[in-house]
Protein backbone atom coordinates (compact mmCIF):
# COMPACT_ATOMS: atom_id res chain seq x y z
CA UNK A 1 0.00 0.00 0.00
CA UNK A 2 2.71 2.39 0.60
CA UNK A 3 4.48 2.53 -2.52
CA UNK A 4 1.02 3.82 -4.35
CA UNK A 5 1.73 6.77 -2.33
CA UNK A 6 4.80 7.55 -4.18
CA UNK A 7 2.60 9.00 -6.83
CA UNK A 8 3.59 12.27 -4.81
CA UNK A 9 1.39 14.67 -3.11
CA UNK A 10 2.44 17.20 -5.64
CA UNK A 11 0.71 14.63 -8.61
CA UNK A 12 -2.09 13.65 -7.24
CA UNK A 13 -2.88 17.76 -7.05
CA UNK A 14 -2.18 17.89 -10.13
CA UNK A 15 -4.43 14.73 -10.89
CA UNK A 16 -7.38 16.21 -9.01
CA UNK A 17 -6.60 19.59 -10.02
CA UNK A 18 -6.77 19.43 -14.04
CA UNK A 19 -10.18 18.55 -14.15
CA UNK A 20 -11.64 20.30 -11.43
CA UNK A 21 -10.09 23.76 -13.15
CA UNK A 22 -11.69 22.27 -16.44
CA UNK A 23 -15.00 21.93 -14.66
CA UNK A 24 -14.78 25.41 -13.06
CA UNK A 25 -14.00 27.09 -16.23
CA UNK A 26 -16.34 26.01 -18.40
CA UNK A 27 -19.41 23.94 -16.29
CA UNK A 28 -19.41 26.37 -13.13
CA UNK A 29 -18.19 29.76 -14.08
CA UNK A 30 -20.73 29.75 -17.32
CA UNK A 31 -24.23 29.25 -15.52
CA UNK A 32 -22.72 32.17 -12.90
CA UNK A 33 -22.84 34.28 -15.47
CA UNK A 34 -26.23 33.15 -17.11
CA UNK A 35 -27.39 34.41 -13.38
CA UNK A 36 -25.26 37.36 -13.40
CA UNK A 37 -27.12 38.63 -16.91
CA UNK A 38 -30.08 37.76 -16.05
CA UNK A 39 -30.18 40.71 -13.85
CA UNK A 40 -28.45 42.93 -16.37
CA UNK A 41 -29.85 45.45 -18.66
CA UNK A 42 -30.61 44.75 -21.99
CA UNK A 43 -28.54 47.92 -24.34
CA UNK A 44 -28.51 48.45 -28.06
CA UNK A 45 -24.33 47.54 -27.80
CA UNK A 46 -21.70 45.20 -28.07
CA UNK A 47 -22.26 42.87 -25.93
CA UNK A 48 -26.09 43.52 -25.49
CA UNK A 49 -26.14 44.15 -21.68
CA UNK A 50 -24.77 46.32 -19.04
CA UNK A 51 -22.94 46.00 -15.94
CA UNK A 52 -24.21 45.20 -12.92
CA UNK A 53 -22.11 47.62 -11.16
CA UNK A 54 -20.69 50.45 -13.12
CA UNK A 55 -18.41 54.22 -11.82
CA UNK A 56 -19.75 57.12 -13.47
CA UNK A 57 -19.32 60.83 -12.19
CA UNK A 58 -22.06 59.96 -9.48
CA UNK A 59 -19.76 57.56 -7.88
CA UNK A 60 -20.72 53.91 -7.82
CA UNK A 61 -23.95 53.27 -9.74
CA UNK A 62 -25.78 49.87 -9.58
CA UNK A 63 -26.76 48.44 -12.80
CA UNK A 64 -28.59 45.52 -11.39
CA UNK A 65 -32.24 45.19 -12.08
CA UNK A 66 -35.15 42.81 -11.95
CA UNK A 67 -36.57 43.81 -15.49
CA UNK A 68 -35.78 40.75 -17.67
CA UNK A 69 -37.54 38.87 -14.67
CA UNK A 70 -40.45 40.78 -14.63
CA UNK A 71 -41.32 40.37 -18.09
CA UNK A 72 -41.08 36.93 -17.76
CA UNK A 73 -44.31 37.14 -15.20
CA UNK A 74 -46.06 40.25 -17.40
CA UNK A 75 -45.88 38.86 -20.56
CA UNK A 76 -48.10 35.84 -21.14
CA UNK A 77 -45.90 34.56 -23.97
CA UNK A 78 -43.38 33.23 -21.37
CA UNK A 79 -45.83 31.58 -18.84
CA UNK A 80 -47.61 29.87 -22.07
CA UNK A 81 -44.21 28.59 -23.12
CA UNK A 82 -43.19 27.03 -19.70
CA UNK A 83 -46.81 25.60 -19.41
CA UNK A 84 -46.66 23.90 -22.94
CA UNK A 85 -43.68 22.41 -22.41
CA UNK A 86 -44.37 20.72 -19.11
CA UNK A 87 -47.27 19.58 -21.29
CA UNK A 88 -46.00 18.62 -24.02
CA UNK A 89 -42.96 16.99 -21.85
CA UNK A 90 -45.25 14.95 -19.59
CA UNK A 91 -47.26 13.94 -22.49
CA UNK A 92 -44.23 12.37 -24.26
CA UNK A 93 -42.73 10.73 -21.12
CA UNK A 94 -46.20 9.01 -20.61
CA UNK A 95 -46.81 7.79 -24.55
CA UNK A 96 -43.14 7.10 -24.45
CA UNK A 97 -44.04 4.39 -21.29
CA UNK A 98 -46.51 3.06 -22.59
CA UNK A 99 -44.73 1.97 -25.98
CA UNK A 100 -41.31 1.40 -24.07
CA UNK A 101 -42.38 -0.12 -21.49
CA UNK A 102 -44.03 -3.48 -23.64
CA UNK A 103 -40.95 -3.16 -26.11
CA UNK A 104 -38.50 -3.46 -23.31
CA UNK A 105 -40.48 -6.17 -21.70
CA UNK A 106 -40.04 -8.25 -24.64
CA UNK A 107 -36.48 -7.98 -25.30
CA UNK A 108 -36.08 -8.58 -22.02
CA UNK A 109 -37.76 -12.15 -22.69
CA UNK A 110 -36.60 -12.96 -25.73
CA UNK A 111 -33.91 -15.47 -26.24
CA UNK A 112 -30.49 -14.14 -24.67
CA UNK A 113 -28.84 -14.77 -27.68
CA UNK A 114 -31.43 -12.33 -29.45
CA UNK A 115 -31.33 -9.54 -26.84
CA UNK A 116 -28.20 -8.05 -27.42
CA UNK A 117 -28.99 -7.43 -31.66
CA UNK A 118 -32.76 -5.99 -30.17
CA UNK A 119 -31.40 -3.86 -27.78
CA UNK A 120 -29.00 -2.94 -30.62
CA UNK A 121 -31.39 -1.79 -33.02
CA UNK A 122 -33.34 0.49 -30.37
CA UNK A 123 -29.65 1.84 -29.65
CA UNK A 124 -28.89 2.32 -33.49
CA UNK A 125 -31.04 5.73 -34.71
CA UNK A 126 -28.88 7.44 -32.07
CA UNK A 127 -25.99 7.47 -34.42
CA UNK A 128 -27.43 8.76 -37.28
CA UNK A 129 -28.27 12.58 -37.31
CA UNK A 130 -31.11 13.46 -35.24
CA UNK A 131 -32.00 16.51 -37.28
CA UNK A 132 -32.12 14.44 -40.25
CA UNK A 133 -34.41 11.96 -38.25
CA UNK A 134 -36.78 15.11 -37.06
CA UNK A 135 -36.76 16.56 -40.62
CA UNK A 136 -37.94 12.91 -41.90
CA UNK A 137 -41.39 13.58 -39.98
CA UNK A 138 -42.27 16.95 -42.25
CA UNK A 139 -42.58 14.53 -45.30
CA UNK A 140 -44.01 12.01 -43.61
CA UNK A 141 -46.85 14.29 -41.68
CA UNK A 142 -47.14 16.94 -44.19
CA UNK A 143 -50.63 17.71 -46.16
CA UNK A 144 -49.13 15.36 -49.39
CA UNK A 145 -46.68 13.59 -47.31
CA UNK A 146 -47.22 9.67 -47.09
CA UNK A 147 -49.03 9.16 -44.02
CA UNK A 148 -52.28 11.47 -45.65
CA UNK A 149 -51.43 9.52 -48.91
CA UNK A 150 -51.98 6.13 -47.59
CA UNK A 151 -55.15 7.29 -45.46
CA UNK A 152 -56.73 8.70 -48.52
CA UNK A 153 -55.75 5.88 -51.01
CA UNK A 154 -57.12 3.72 -47.92
CA UNK A 155 -60.76 6.10 -47.69
CA UNK A 156 -59.80 6.49 -44.22
CA UNK A 157 -60.24 9.96 -44.81
CA UNK A 158 -61.31 11.94 -47.52
CA UNK A 159 -59.51 14.93 -46.79
CA UNK A 160 -55.67 15.24 -45.91
CA UNK A 161 -55.88 15.71 -41.61
CA UNK A 162 -53.76 18.65 -40.19
CA UNK A 163 -50.79 16.24 -38.68
CA UNK A 164 -48.05 18.66 -39.10
CA UNK A 165 -46.98 21.73 -37.39
CA UNK A 166 -49.48 21.39 -34.06
CA UNK A 167 -49.39 19.94 -31.07
CA UNK A 168 -49.77 16.14 -32.43
CA UNK A 169 -46.77 16.15 -34.35
CA UNK A 170 -44.64 17.94 -31.09
CA UNK A 171 -45.40 15.04 -28.81
CA UNK A 172 -45.02 12.81 -31.73
CA UNK A 173 -41.16 14.03 -32.64
CA UNK A 174 -40.45 13.92 -28.68
CA UNK A 175 -41.56 10.37 -28.48
CA UNK A 176 -39.47 9.63 -31.15
CA UNK A 177 -36.51 11.52 -30.47
CA UNK A 178 -36.53 10.11 -26.49
CA UNK A 179 -38.03 6.56 -26.82
CA UNK A 180 -34.95 4.77 -26.76
CA UNK A 181 -34.00 6.67 -23.41
CA UNK A 182 -36.71 4.81 -22.09
CA UNK A 183 -36.32 1.11 -23.14
CA UNK A 184 -32.71 0.88 -22.04
CA UNK A 185 -33.40 1.99 -18.12
CA UNK A 186 -36.73 -0.31 -18.40
CA UNK A 187 -34.99 -3.12 -19.85
CA UNK A 188 -31.87 -2.53 -17.47
CA UNK A 189 -34.17 -3.63 -14.70
CA UNK A 190 -36.71 -5.91 -16.59
CA UNK A 191 -33.99 -8.66 -17.27
CA UNK A 192 -32.44 -8.32 -13.92
CA UNK A 193 -35.67 -8.91 -12.68
CA UNK A 194 -35.92 -12.92 -11.59
CA UNK A 195 -38.16 -15.01 -13.28
CA UNK A 196 -38.45 -17.20 -10.17
CA UNK A 197 -40.22 -14.56 -8.56
CA UNK A 198 -42.91 -14.69 -11.55
CA UNK A 199 -43.47 -18.54 -10.93
CA UNK A 200 -43.54 -18.81 -7.90
CA UNK A 201 -46.74 -16.13 -8.04
CA UNK A 202 -48.13 -18.19 -10.58
CA UNK A 203 -47.51 -21.31 -8.31
CA UNK A 204 -49.60 -19.54 -5.74
CA UNK A 205 -52.65 -19.06 -7.94
CA UNK A 206 -51.88 -15.29 -9.27
CA UNK A 207 -53.44 -14.34 -12.86
CA UNK A 208 -50.62 -13.29 -14.90
CA UNK A 209 -51.44 -9.73 -14.89
CA UNK A 210 -51.91 -9.58 -11.26
CA UNK A 211 -48.54 -10.68 -10.82
CA UNK A 212 -47.66 -8.44 -13.31
CA UNK A 213 -48.92 -5.89 -11.19
CA UNK A 214 -47.89 -6.87 -8.09
CA UNK A 215 -44.13 -7.84 -8.90
CA UNK A 216 -43.03 -7.22 -12.15
CA UNK A 217 -44.36 -3.28 -12.29
CA UNK A 218 -43.31 -1.98 -8.58
CA UNK A 219 -39.92 -4.26 -8.91
CA UNK A 220 -39.13 -2.08 -12.30
CA UNK A 221 -40.44 1.15 -10.57
CA UNK A 222 -36.58 1.98 -10.68
CA UNK A 223 -36.38 1.74 -14.58
CA UNK A 224 -39.66 3.30 -14.93
CA UNK A 225 -38.42 6.44 -13.10
CA UNK A 226 -35.01 7.05 -14.96
CA UNK A 227 -36.41 6.43 -18.11
CA UNK A 228 -39.18 8.87 -17.61
CA UNK A 229 -37.00 11.73 -16.52
CA UNK A 230 -35.17 10.78 -19.46
CA UNK A 231 -37.14 11.75 -21.38
CA UNK A 232 -39.09 14.34 -19.47
CA UNK A 233 -35.84 16.51 -18.98
CA UNK A 234 -34.34 16.73 -22.65
CA UNK A 235 -38.18 17.42 -23.46
CA UNK A 236 -38.66 20.29 -21.33
CA UNK A 237 -36.01 22.23 -23.05
CA UNK A 238 -35.93 20.77 -26.62
CA UNK A 239 -35.53 23.39 -29.46
CA UNK A 240 -34.84 21.22 -32.74
CA UNK A 241 -38.39 19.18 -32.70
CA UNK A 242 -40.96 22.52 -31.68
CA UNK A 243 -38.73 24.34 -34.50
CA UNK A 244 -38.88 21.98 -37.09
CA UNK A 245 -42.22 20.24 -36.00
CA UNK A 246 -43.88 23.03 -34.73
CA UNK A 247 -46.19 25.89 -35.63
CA UNK A 248 -47.19 29.32 -34.60
CA UNK A 249 -49.53 27.62 -31.42
CA UNK A 250 -46.86 25.36 -30.43
CA UNK A 251 -44.89 27.45 -27.74
CA UNK A 252 -41.55 25.65 -25.83
CA UNK A 253 -39.52 27.20 -23.94
CA UNK A 254 -36.25 26.16 -25.04
CA UNK A 255 -37.66 27.75 -28.67
CA UNK A 256 -38.51 30.80 -26.25
CA UNK A 257 -34.89 31.30 -25.17
CA UNK A 258 -33.65 30.42 -28.32
CA UNK A 259 -35.29 33.52 -30.46
CA UNK A 260 -34.98 35.80 -27.65
CA UNK A 261 -31.31 35.22 -28.18
CA UNK A 262 -30.62 35.02 -31.97
CA UNK A 263 -34.25 36.80 -33.39
CA UNK A 264 -34.70 39.50 -30.85
CA UNK A 265 -30.85 39.90 -29.50
CA UNK A 266 -32.37 40.55 -25.92
CA UNK A 267 -29.10 38.56 -23.67
CA UNK A 268 -30.58 39.56 -20.13
CA UNK A 269 -34.03 38.31 -21.23
CA UNK A 270 -32.39 35.07 -22.37
CA UNK A 271 -31.01 34.31 -19.34
CA UNK A 272 -33.14 34.87 -17.64
CA UNK A 273 -35.62 32.05 -19.45
CA UNK A 274 -32.60 29.91 -18.70
CA UNK A 275 -32.39 30.53 -15.09
CA UNK A 276 -36.17 29.93 -14.61
CA UNK A 277 -35.97 26.64 -16.96
CA UNK A 278 -33.34 25.47 -14.52
CA UNK A 279 -35.63 26.70 -11.26
CA UNK A 280 -38.30 24.10 -13.09
CA UNK A 281 -36.14 21.73 -13.87
CA UNK A 282 -34.03 21.72 -10.48
CA UNK A 283 -36.40 18.98 -9.18
CA UNK A 284 -36.19 16.42 -11.66
CA UNK A 285 -32.52 17.07 -12.46
CA UNK A 286 -31.66 16.46 -8.63
CA UNK A 287 -33.62 12.94 -9.11
CA UNK A 288 -31.65 12.09 -11.79
CA UNK A 289 -28.13 13.00 -10.46
CA UNK A 290 -29.26 10.71 -7.49
CA UNK A 291 -29.73 7.66 -9.78
CA UNK A 292 -27.15 8.00 -11.82
CA UNK A 293 -25.12 7.87 -8.27
CA UNK A 294 -26.82 5.18 -7.19
CA UNK A 295 -26.31 3.82 -10.91
CA UNK A 296 -22.48 3.85 -10.49
CA UNK A 297 -22.13 2.31 -7.00
CA UNK B 1 -49.53 -18.81 -20.19
CA UNK B 2 -52.39 -17.31 -22.44
CA UNK B 3 -51.48 -16.62 -26.66
CA UNK B 4 -52.70 -13.47 -25.96
CA UNK B 5 -49.72 -11.75 -24.22
CA UNK B 6 -47.32 -13.52 -26.47
CA UNK B 7 -48.28 -11.99 -29.08
CA UNK B 8 -49.55 -8.67 -27.57
CA UNK B 9 -45.18 -8.58 -27.16
CA UNK B 10 -43.61 -9.39 -30.33
CA UNK B 11 -46.23 -7.17 -31.88
CA UNK B 12 -45.44 -3.80 -29.65
CA UNK B 13 -41.81 -4.36 -30.32
CA UNK B 14 -42.47 -4.85 -33.83
CA UNK B 15 -44.44 -1.55 -33.96
CA UNK B 16 -41.48 0.01 -32.07
CA UNK B 17 -39.54 -0.51 -34.40
CA UNK B 18 -41.44 0.23 -37.32
CA UNK B 19 -41.89 3.78 -35.51
CA UNK B 20 -38.30 4.03 -35.10
CA UNK B 21 -36.89 2.91 -38.84
CA UNK B 22 -40.16 4.20 -40.79
CA UNK B 23 -38.88 7.65 -41.06
CA UNK B 24 -35.44 6.71 -41.97
CA UNK B 25 -36.71 4.10 -44.90
CA UNK B 26 -38.23 7.22 -45.75
CA UNK B 27 -35.71 9.37 -46.08
CA UNK B 28 -33.48 6.95 -48.18
CA UNK B 29 -36.37 6.11 -50.68
CA UNK B 30 -37.26 9.35 -51.05
CA UNK B 31 -33.59 10.59 -51.38
CA UNK B 32 -34.02 8.16 -54.95
CA UNK B 33 -36.92 10.37 -56.30
CA UNK B 34 -36.26 12.54 -59.50
CA UNK B 35 -38.74 15.25 -58.01
CA UNK B 36 -37.77 18.00 -55.90
CA UNK B 37 -41.16 17.72 -54.34
CA UNK B 38 -39.91 14.69 -51.68
CA UNK B 39 -43.25 12.63 -51.51
CA UNK B 40 -44.10 12.69 -55.45
CA UNK B 41 -42.48 9.67 -56.89
CA UNK B 42 -41.72 10.58 -60.11
CA UNK B 43 -39.22 7.73 -60.78
CA UNK B 44 -35.62 6.69 -59.65
CA UNK B 45 -32.71 8.84 -59.88
CA UNK B 46 -29.32 9.59 -58.48
CA UNK B 47 -29.32 13.51 -59.22
CA UNK B 48 -29.26 14.84 -55.95
CA UNK B 49 -26.55 12.49 -54.72
CA UNK B 50 -24.70 14.39 -57.85
CA UNK B 51 -25.92 18.18 -56.76
CA UNK B 52 -25.17 17.35 -53.08
CA UNK B 53 -21.21 15.83 -53.62
CA UNK B 54 -20.82 19.42 -55.94
CA UNK B 55 -21.85 20.91 -53.34
CA UNK B 56 -18.80 22.65 -51.74
CA UNK B 57 -20.43 23.89 -48.68
CA UNK B 58 -21.69 20.50 -47.52
CA UNK B 59 -18.19 19.58 -47.89
CA UNK B 60 -16.82 22.31 -46.25
CA UNK B 61 -19.06 22.13 -43.26
CA UNK B 62 -18.47 18.41 -43.06
CA UNK B 63 -14.80 19.09 -42.83
CA UNK B 64 -15.33 21.20 -40.15
CA UNK B 65 -17.86 18.94 -37.95
CA UNK B 66 -15.42 15.99 -38.51
CA UNK B 67 -12.46 18.46 -37.02
CA UNK B 68 -14.12 19.39 -34.44
CA UNK B 69 -15.66 16.41 -33.63
CA UNK B 70 -12.30 14.16 -33.41
CA UNK B 71 -10.36 17.22 -31.79
CA UNK B 72 -13.00 17.62 -29.13
CA UNK B 73 -13.34 14.09 -28.66
CA UNK B 74 -9.86 13.27 -27.98
CA UNK B 75 -10.15 16.24 -25.59
CA UNK B 76 -13.24 15.15 -23.52
CA UNK B 77 -11.12 11.71 -23.52
CA UNK B 78 -8.47 12.46 -21.86
CA UNK B 79 -10.68 15.25 -19.22
CA UNK B 80 -13.44 12.94 -18.69
CA UNK B 81 -11.01 9.88 -17.90
CA UNK B 82 -8.77 12.13 -15.47
CA UNK B 83 -12.39 12.72 -13.82
CA UNK B 84 -13.34 9.50 -13.94
CA UNK B 85 -10.12 8.24 -12.34
CA UNK B 86 -10.20 10.60 -9.91
CA UNK B 87 -14.00 10.01 -8.42
CA UNK B 88 -13.06 6.45 -8.58
CA UNK B 89 -9.74 6.56 -6.89
CA UNK B 90 -9.73 9.19 -4.57
CA UNK B 91 -12.31 8.91 -1.66
CA UNK B 92 -11.52 11.78 0.18
CA UNK B 93 -10.45 15.26 -0.91
CA UNK B 94 -11.68 18.28 -0.19
CA UNK B 95 -14.70 19.54 -2.57
CA UNK B 96 -15.16 15.58 -3.74
CA UNK B 97 -19.07 15.80 -3.42
CA UNK B 98 -19.12 19.53 -5.50
CA UNK B 99 -16.60 17.85 -8.14
CA UNK B 100 -18.77 14.57 -8.75
CA UNK B 101 -22.06 17.50 -9.07
CA UNK B 102 -20.51 19.80 -11.43
CA UNK B 103 -19.46 16.30 -13.28
CA UNK B 104 -22.66 15.57 -14.00
CA UNK B 105 -24.13 18.75 -14.48
CA UNK B 106 -23.16 18.70 -18.62
CA UNK B 107 -25.25 15.57 -18.68
CA UNK B 108 -28.92 16.81 -17.33
CA UNK B 109 -28.54 20.57 -18.49
CA UNK B 110 -31.10 20.80 -22.00
CA UNK B 111 -28.57 22.40 -24.16
CA UNK B 112 -29.81 25.58 -25.25
CA UNK B 113 -28.86 26.81 -21.67
CA UNK B 114 -25.32 25.02 -21.90
CA UNK B 115 -24.61 27.17 -25.59
CA UNK B 116 -25.84 30.01 -24.06
CA UNK B 117 -23.85 30.34 -20.82
CA UNK B 118 -20.58 28.85 -22.67
CA UNK B 119 -21.06 31.74 -25.46
CA UNK B 120 -22.02 34.08 -22.78
CA UNK B 121 -18.74 32.72 -20.64
CA UNK B 122 -16.66 33.05 -24.40
CA UNK B 123 -17.77 36.77 -24.44
CA UNK B 124 -16.87 37.81 -20.83
CA UNK B 125 -13.63 35.88 -20.82
CA UNK B 126 -13.01 37.91 -24.31
CA UNK B 127 -13.35 41.43 -22.45
CA UNK B 128 -11.48 40.51 -19.38
CA UNK B 129 -8.49 38.44 -20.84
CA UNK B 130 -8.86 38.85 -25.14
CA UNK B 131 -9.05 35.16 -24.98
CA UNK B 132 -10.66 33.19 -26.75
CA UNK B 133 -10.79 36.24 -29.56
CA UNK B 134 -13.59 35.67 -31.49
CA UNK B 135 -15.31 32.92 -32.40
CA UNK B 136 -15.19 29.75 -34.23
CA UNK B 137 -13.77 26.47 -34.14
CA UNK B 138 -11.78 26.62 -31.32
CA UNK B 139 -14.91 27.75 -29.29
CA UNK B 140 -17.28 24.95 -30.80
CA UNK B 141 -14.10 22.57 -29.49
CA UNK B 142 -14.80 24.06 -26.31
CA UNK B 143 -17.96 23.58 -25.75
CA UNK B 144 -18.25 20.53 -27.14
CA UNK B 145 -15.19 18.77 -25.10
CA UNK B 146 -17.57 19.96 -22.17
CA UNK B 147 -20.19 18.10 -23.02
CA UNK B 148 -18.02 15.33 -24.04
CA UNK B 149 -16.09 15.33 -20.69
CA UNK B 150 -19.16 14.35 -18.52
CA UNK B 151 -20.12 11.33 -20.84
CA UNK B 152 -16.50 9.97 -20.95
CA UNK B 153 -16.47 10.16 -17.13
CA UNK B 154 -19.71 8.09 -16.47
CA UNK B 155 -18.21 5.54 -19.20
CA UNK B 156 -14.52 5.55 -17.17
CA UNK B 157 -16.11 5.43 -14.26
CA UNK B 158 -18.28 2.18 -14.93
CA UNK B 159 -15.35 0.58 -16.06
CA UNK B 160 -13.37 1.80 -13.02
CA UNK B 161 -16.05 0.51 -11.13
CA UNK B 162 -16.11 -3.50 -11.98
CA UNK B 163 -12.19 -3.36 -12.09
CA UNK B 164 -9.88 -5.81 -10.33
CA UNK B 165 -7.46 -4.08 -8.42
CA UNK B 166 -5.30 -6.70 -7.75
CA UNK B 167 -2.87 -6.73 -10.85
CA UNK B 168 -2.28 -3.15 -10.29
CA UNK B 169 -1.17 -4.11 -6.32
CA UNK B 170 0.70 -6.91 -7.96
CA UNK B 171 2.75 -4.65 -9.97
CA UNK B 172 2.89 -2.30 -7.17
CA UNK B 173 4.31 -4.67 -5.16
CA UNK B 174 7.02 -5.90 -7.14
CA UNK B 175 8.03 -2.30 -7.54
CA UNK B 176 7.00 -0.81 -10.87
CA UNK B 177 6.63 2.80 -10.83
CA UNK B 178 2.66 4.34 -10.53
CA UNK B 179 2.76 5.92 -14.20
CA UNK B 180 4.48 2.63 -15.40
CA UNK B 181 1.06 0.43 -13.70
CA UNK B 182 -1.11 2.77 -15.52
CA UNK B 183 0.34 3.05 -18.86
CA UNK B 184 1.02 -1.38 -18.61
CA UNK B 185 -2.01 -2.42 -16.71
CA UNK B 186 -4.61 0.11 -15.90
CA UNK B 187 -4.71 1.42 -19.41
CA UNK B 188 -4.97 -1.50 -21.35
CA UNK B 189 -7.71 -3.15 -19.10
CA UNK B 190 -9.84 -0.29 -19.35
CA UNK B 191 -9.13 0.28 -23.35
CA UNK B 192 -12.66 -0.37 -24.40
CA UNK B 193 -14.34 1.95 -22.11
CA UNK B 194 -11.78 4.33 -23.25
CA UNK B 195 -12.89 3.67 -26.91
CA UNK B 196 -16.36 3.49 -26.34
CA UNK B 197 -16.24 6.89 -24.71
CA UNK B 198 -14.18 8.80 -27.37
CA UNK B 199 -16.67 7.50 -29.69
CA UNK B 200 -19.69 8.81 -27.66
CA UNK B 201 -17.69 12.34 -27.41
CA UNK B 202 -17.09 12.16 -30.85
CA UNK B 203 -20.90 11.13 -31.87
CA UNK B 204 -22.09 13.61 -29.62
CA UNK B 205 -19.95 16.56 -31.39
CA UNK B 206 -20.90 15.36 -35.01
CA UNK B 207 -24.67 15.56 -34.19
CA UNK B 208 -24.49 18.42 -32.42
CA UNK B 209 -26.85 21.75 -33.54
CA UNK B 210 -27.57 23.80 -30.39
CA UNK B 211 -24.03 24.04 -28.60
CA UNK B 212 -22.35 24.69 -32.19
CA UNK B 213 -24.71 27.51 -32.96
CA UNK B 214 -24.24 29.30 -29.52
CA UNK B 215 -20.77 29.08 -29.60
CA UNK B 216 -19.86 29.22 -33.19
CA UNK B 217 -18.52 32.50 -35.15
CA UNK B 218 -18.95 33.36 -38.55
CA UNK B 219 -16.95 31.07 -40.58
CA UNK B 220 -17.18 28.13 -38.97
CA UNK B 221 -20.51 26.48 -40.33
CA UNK B 222 -21.14 22.48 -39.16
CA UNK B 223 -22.79 19.94 -40.85
CA UNK B 224 -25.78 20.03 -38.32
CA UNK B 225 -25.94 23.53 -38.76
CA UNK B 226 -25.84 23.27 -42.75
CA UNK B 227 -28.29 20.38 -42.61
CA UNK B 228 -30.68 23.08 -40.13
CA UNK B 229 -30.59 26.22 -42.06
CA UNK B 230 -31.77 23.87 -45.48
CA UNK B 231 -34.49 22.14 -43.87
CA UNK B 232 -36.26 24.50 -41.61
CA UNK B 233 -38.03 26.16 -44.51
CA UNK B 234 -38.74 22.55 -45.59
CA UNK B 235 -37.90 19.26 -47.52
CA UNK B 236 -34.89 19.78 -49.13
CA UNK B 237 -33.69 16.43 -50.97
CA UNK B 238 -30.22 17.14 -50.52
CA UNK B 239 -31.02 16.56 -47.32
CA UNK B 240 -32.35 13.24 -47.82
CA UNK B 241 -29.19 12.00 -49.61
CA UNK B 242 -27.09 13.51 -47.14
CA UNK B 243 -29.24 11.17 -44.49
CA UNK B 244 -28.88 7.76 -46.85
CA UNK B 245 -24.96 8.33 -47.04
CA UNK B 246 -25.25 8.86 -43.11
CA UNK B 247 -27.06 5.53 -42.69
CA UNK B 248 -24.76 3.58 -44.95
CA UNK B 249 -22.32 4.79 -42.74
CA UNK B 250 -23.15 3.97 -39.36
CA UNK B 251 -24.87 0.80 -40.22
CA UNK B 252 -21.22 -0.30 -41.61
CA UNK B 253 -19.46 0.68 -38.54
CA UNK B 254 -22.63 -0.66 -36.48
CA UNK B 255 -21.53 -4.42 -38.39
CA UNK B 256 -17.96 -4.13 -38.04
CA UNK B 257 -18.23 -2.93 -34.10
CA UNK B 258 -21.11 -6.03 -33.82
CA UNK B 259 -18.22 -8.29 -35.43
CA UNK B 260 -15.17 -6.86 -33.10
CA UNK B 261 -17.82 -6.99 -30.11
CA UNK B 262 -18.62 -10.45 -30.91
CA UNK B 263 -15.19 -11.95 -31.73
CA UNK B 264 -13.17 -14.81 -30.65
CA UNK B 265 -11.70 -12.57 -27.70
CA UNK B 266 -15.18 -11.17 -26.39
CA UNK B 267 -16.67 -14.90 -26.48
CA UNK B 268 -13.88 -15.89 -24.87
CA UNK B 269 -13.71 -13.52 -22.14
CA UNK B 270 -17.98 -14.11 -22.11
CA UNK B 271 -17.21 -18.08 -20.78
Amino acid sequence: MSARGRGGHWGRRGLIGIPYLWLVLFTLLPLAIVLKISFAESRLAIPPYGPLFETGDGGLRLGATLESYARLLSDSLYIRAYLSSIRYALAATLISLLLGYPMAYAIARAPKAWRVALLMLVILPFWTSFLLRVYAWIGLLKGNGLVNNVLIALGVVSEPLPLLNNSFSVVLGLVYGYLPFMVLPLYATLERLDPALLEAAADLGCRPWRAFLRVTLPLSLPGIVAGSLLVFIPAIGEFVIPELLGGPGTLMVGKVLWDEFFNNHDWPVASAVAVAMLLLLALPMATMRRFLREEAR
Amino acid sequence: MSGRRSLFLPAMLALGYLFLYGPIVSLIVYSFNASRLVTVWAGFSTRWYGELLQNAAIGDAAWTSLRIAVISASAALVLGTLAGFVLNRYTRFRGRGFFAWLLSVPLVLPEVIMGLSLLLLFVDLESWVGWPAGRGLLTIVIAHAALGTAYVAVVVQARLHSFDRSLEEAALDLGARPWKVFAVITLPLIAPALAAGWLLAFTLSLDDLVLASFTSGPGATTLPMWIFSSVRLGVNPQANALATIMVAVVTLAAVLAGRLLTGPRARAQES
